[in-house]
């Protein structure tokens, strides 16, 4: 007899270090978000299936939660005030939403124009969203899952080691239908992967677990 | 398992990480000057270009050339202004918060920062500022903050974007995340956001000067968080005017070696 919780997958997907990746979630659907070796971020960018120009708020998000980091919990909330989504499970704490993904032109800026030739987070959106009919324009606030960047009250902000162990997962139930956009992350020149770029893997369920 | 090759290359750049980080936290917020007092630039009249009062809840839209600033004065101490701009030769490069303060290693902005676009240039310098508090993380108010807040849907800063956007040829697609001036947020030991309303003084104003030639739109709406809203209104005065060009020594351009290389990014665009 097969194991309950993997009889229930209705998708699953291995996405290599660096990669990119998306699907529509129907309404109800739950994508659960594994590292499977720790310390990864996975950016993510979230739109409405029928409706585009409604996407993910990482201002929105805040406002309305009160408080600055994603966790077990949290609405995802679109530049329209609504729900989008919401965290059901999540191992591994905290997770960022206001550093935004890596980009070459960043990269040059934070780190030195010899980083500017370094795959990024945004090549990997601009590249999926074309499938989809959209473009850098469609970019804006992103989640970066397994991403630690505590903000201090004096406003330091620094991106620091994950604190995702190997497996670590997180479930996002989807209260609208979304096309949920992933870059997995290649950034090499800051803690958020270890400095060493791996693979996740994602699967979408039809009921969310409990 | 990383092979011994990639794992000398991941400790090489986790030292320069720990580098930036050193310089970026401990060395540059101590070189960023003190906010300016509140007489402390005054604008000479011959390099006034234009003079706008925004009433509450309204917004104004500006054509800014590179190396014009536009100086905004929060009149009642009451207002906070939330502000977005695009490029005006190419509109898909935009404000970026997350890559302001990323860069920056703070959520902080004052006197000597800068606010990046999306492709790593600086498209506004804060080349004064008396305030010092300003937001980045949440945003301004919207139709469901304001009926949240209220019970009603009032004039708020993301329809006045709308309205701005459509009037240059823009969408809802094309407003990016919001910096609010004049709104003192921070957050506490454990994230929590929290308004810091004794950092509001009458008069507190700031001075952006354009790096490119840009569009800006200025929304004078009460922020989500002023716990004083609706009282949270009064007019906002904008001054277009002349500023020094951003010389070899600027403060803004040396204030940190992000600073140096968003600047000579920026200058690429116009050598």
């Amino acid at each position: 007899m097969a194991d309950p919780e993997i009889s229930e997958t209705a998708y699953a997907c291995d996405i290599p270090a660096g990669r990119p990746w998306s699907r529509v979630l129907k309404k109800g659907q739950t994508l659960r978000i594994i590292d499977c070796e720790g310390q990864q971020a996975v950016d993510a960018l979230l739109y409405s299936a029928d409706d585009p120009a409604e996407r993910y708020s990482a201002q929105d998000t805040l406002r309305v939660q009160g408080s600055a980091y994603v966790e077990l919990g949290t609405q995802l909330i679109s530049n329209k005030g609504r729900v989008m989504a919401r965290i059901t499970a999540d191992t591994s704490g905290s997770h960022d939403t206001s550093a935004g993904c890596c980009s070459c032109e960043s990269n040059a800026v934070r780190f030195g124009e010899a980083t500017k030739y370094q795959h990024a987070c945004r090549e990997n959106f601009i590249l999926e969203l074309s499938n989809h009919g959209l473009t850098k324009r469609d970019i804006v606030s992103n989640l970066n899952f397994f991403m630690s960047v505590p903000i201090e009250p004096s406003g330091n902000f620094t991106v620091v080691d994950g604190i995702s162990a190997p497996g670590s997962y997180i479930d996002i139930a989807a209260e609208m239908d979304v096309l949920f956009v992933i870059s997995n992350c290649p950034q090499v020149n800051n803690p958020c992967n270890g400095f060493n770029p791996t693979p996740i893997r994602v699967e979408i369920r039809d009921a969310p677990l409990f | 398992m990383m092979n011994r090759t990639k794992v000398e290359a991941a400790e090489a750049n986790r030292r320069r990480y720990e580098e930036l980080r050193a310089t970026g936290q401990q060395l540059t917020p101590k070189g960023l000057p003190e906010p300016t007092a509140l007489d402390g630039a005054p604008i000479s009249p011959d390099d006034i270009i234009s003079h706008e009062l925004v009433p509450a809840g309204w917004y104004a839209t500006l054509r800014l050339r590179r190396g014009e600033a536009l100086r905004i004065v929060d009149d009642s101490g009451r207002s906070s202004v939330s502000l977005i701009a695009w490029r005006e030769e190419d509109c898909s490069e935009r404000i970026n918060c997350a890559d302001t303060v990323k860069v920056q290693w703070s959520a902080a902005i004052s006197k000597g920062r800068v606010i990046l676009s999306d492709m790593g240039r600086v498209m506004l310098s804060l080349i004064e500022d008396s305030s010092g508090a300003h937001d980045l993380l949440v945003g301004g108010s919207t139709p469901a903050s304001t009926l949240a807040t209220f019970g009603s849907v009032t004039r708020n800063t993301q329809q006045n974007f709308l309205a701005a956007a459509a009037k240059v040829g823009l969408d809802i697609r094309d407003i990016p995340p919001c910096v609010t001036l004049f709104a003192p947020v921070s957050t506490d030991e454990v994230g929590r956001l929290v308004w810091n309303g004794s950092r509001k003084r009458p008069g507190d104003f700031v001075d952006l000067r354009a790096e490119m030639n840009l569009i800006a739109v200025a929304s004078n709406c009460a922020h989500p968080l002023d716990p004083a809203r609706p009282a949270a209104s009064g007019s906002v005065t904008l001054i277009k005017h002349r500023a020094r060009p951003a010389a070899a020594d600027d403060l803004c351009r040396t204030a940190s070696p992000e600073a140096v290389r968003a600047f000579a990014f920026t200058d690429r665009l116009y050598a």
